[in-house]
């Protein structure tokens, strides 16, 4: 293999670039990314980032004198993967031709229809959204947050924190029920009413009031939440639509084996835009996780140099963190299936609590809100269960 | 100057003992009876390497994804990016003692704020 291109300049582009050297890959790469800047950490941009704790500087990947002999080709987006000419078509007419490919391209936040072009509405996904939004929360005044997810809840956090009045709007019964199920979402979610923070649950938002800058939420009953600015925070898309017609078989994101091979010879795909098969579940699975993006790129890489001819190992549970009014809150594993939640350790009404998830007895899923140490014995026995 | 940690007796293999001197220590005993000692805060972000994952000569941190060699203070990769400090250490008659390192620590942002008395 003489050329390797990753399309994606993120967490998982540079660990899939990292890893080619770690593995011994020594020809040409080229590392592609549609934002202009050098691989950055995302997981600040709603904490830190936007408090203004951390800088721009803070936020680099790379370390000091660290060099990938790679070449980077940023600020342009790929267009397309001819499978033919194997090459990547870039945005100004440029084709790199390579003999093996990283697809890293992430996933973008979604918008909310009828929302374009009114200002003080906002998204949260990119460097560059971050520093608008900081710059606006530091004006202060009434946010509503239109999502209960991680990362609405992540902002809504920080912007009470700053002395914003804050509203949250959740269209489920119960925010984060589907990544922690109905009652630990409860708990997790109640955070935001012990700091005065609103939420309001299980009604839709209709739209948004305001000529060209936002003035109100409507919601789906008639109310209407004034609003100074408004966050949504309704989840994320696979960026995949430049492999439409590539050969790369695709299904909510690019559909990977448990290698991170795709439907192509030669091409892997990593990171938030990869449906990687879960032998555990036995089905494919797309996990937005920072710790997914950073970890499994090895394994992917391997398959790309060992032309798939290296046996899959079985990853490590998922995990996540979440850092919310100061509390830290841990997750590994998958609460879907589980029959049972059973409070290991802490008190629900302290927010502070070691829960683990049963299916018939066995582990599949464990929540911690500052519990980091009782909470990594049980994400090794989960591994190890699970395994 | 030794500081006296803990009796190896009472650190079982693949357990940590946090030695509270400020940064604090820890003090790890591999699966294989090996005996280290490294700075306990991860470079990354206040959180205390004693309560991480430990598998051979490597600690993870238990909030974020980066690992520590316990023989070098190497990291692994992001978020964290500065190694930790590496302490001596000295078991004599079954007690586990530290030498701690007079490097500088590299300690995050918040934890060096703290330390030099401005606000944490």
């Amino acid at each position: 293999m003489r050329t390797v291109a990753v399309v994606g300049a993120s967490l998982a582009g540079l660990s899939a670039a990292r890893s080619l050297r770690k593995q011994g890959y020594d020809g040409r790469l080229v590392v592609i990314g549609d934002e202009p800047h050098r691989p950055y950490d995302r997981p600040p941009l709603s904490k830190e980032f936007l408090a203004g704790d951390l800088g721009e500087a803070d936020l680099v990947l790379e370390t000091d004198g660290e060099d990938l002999r790679a070449e980077w080709l940023l600020g342009i987006r790929a267009t397309g993967l001819d499978r033919t000419e194997r090459a990547v078509r870039l945005a100004d007419g440029r084709e790199i031709r390579a003999d093996g490919f990283v697809i890293a391209t992430g996933a973008a936040a979604r918008q909310l229809p009828g929302s374009d072009g009114l200002a003080g509405v906002h998204v949260l996904r990119t460097l560059d959204d971050a520093r608008t939004l900081r710059d606006e929360l530091a004006r202060g005044g009434r946010l509503v947050v239109i999502g209960g997810g991680f990362i609405g809840a992540e902002v809504a956090s920080t912007a009470h924190a700053l002395g914003l009045d804050v509203t949250v709007v959740e269209a489920a019964p119960t925010p984060l029920a589907g990544p922690l199920g109905q009652a630990m979402g409860s708990i997790v979610s109640a955070l935001h009413t012990d700091h005065g923070v609103r939420l309001l649950c299980g009604v839709g938002v209709k739209g948004l009031s305001g000529e060209r800058k936002v003035d109100a939420v409507l919601l789906e009953d008639g109310r209407s939440i004034p609003a100074d600015i408004v966050v949504v925070g309704v989840g994320a898309r696979p960026c995949v639509e430049w492999l439409e017609g590539s050969g790369v078989a695709l299904d909510d994101g690019v559909k990977c084996g448990a290698d991170g091979r795709t439907s192509l010879a030669g091409v892997v795909a990593v990171g938030d835009c990869a449906s990687w098969y879960d032998p555990r579940a036995g089905h494919h699975r797309r996990v937005e996780h920072w710790t997914g993006a950073q970890e499994r790129p090895a394994a992917a890489v391997a398959t790309l140099l060992a032309g798939g001819a290296v046996e899959p190992g079985v990853p490590r549970p998922p995990y996540f963190w979440s850092d919310q009014y100061g509390v830290k809150i841990q997750f590994a594993g998958h609460a879907a299936g589980a029959d049972s939640v059973t409070v290991e350790e802490g008190a629900p009404d302290d927010r502070n609590v070691l829960a683990v998830y049963r299916r018939a007895g066995r582990p599949v899923a464990v929540l911690g809100m500052n519990q980091p140490r009782l909470f990594t014995r049980w994400r090794k026995q989960l591994a190890a269960a699970t395994a | 100057m030794m500081i006296p940690a803990c009796r190896l007796a009472d650190l079982p293999r693949g357990e940590a003992f946090r030695l509270d001197v400020d940064p604090p220590v820890s003090v790890f005993h591999t699966d294989d009876g090996e005996v280290f000692a490294i700075d306990d805060t991860c470079t990354h972000q206040d959180a205390s390497l004693a309560d991480g994952w430990l598998e051979g000569c490597e600690v993870e941190c238990p909030l974020h994804a980066s690992k520590f060699d316990l023989r070098t203070g190497s990291v692994d990769a992001p978020p964290a990016k500065l190694p930790v400090r590496t302490h001596e250490v000295l078991v004599e008659d079954g007690m586990i003692y530290v030498r701690v390192s007079t490097d500088a620590p590299n300690l995050p942002p918040c934890v060096a704020a703290r330390l030099a008395g401005g606000p944490a």
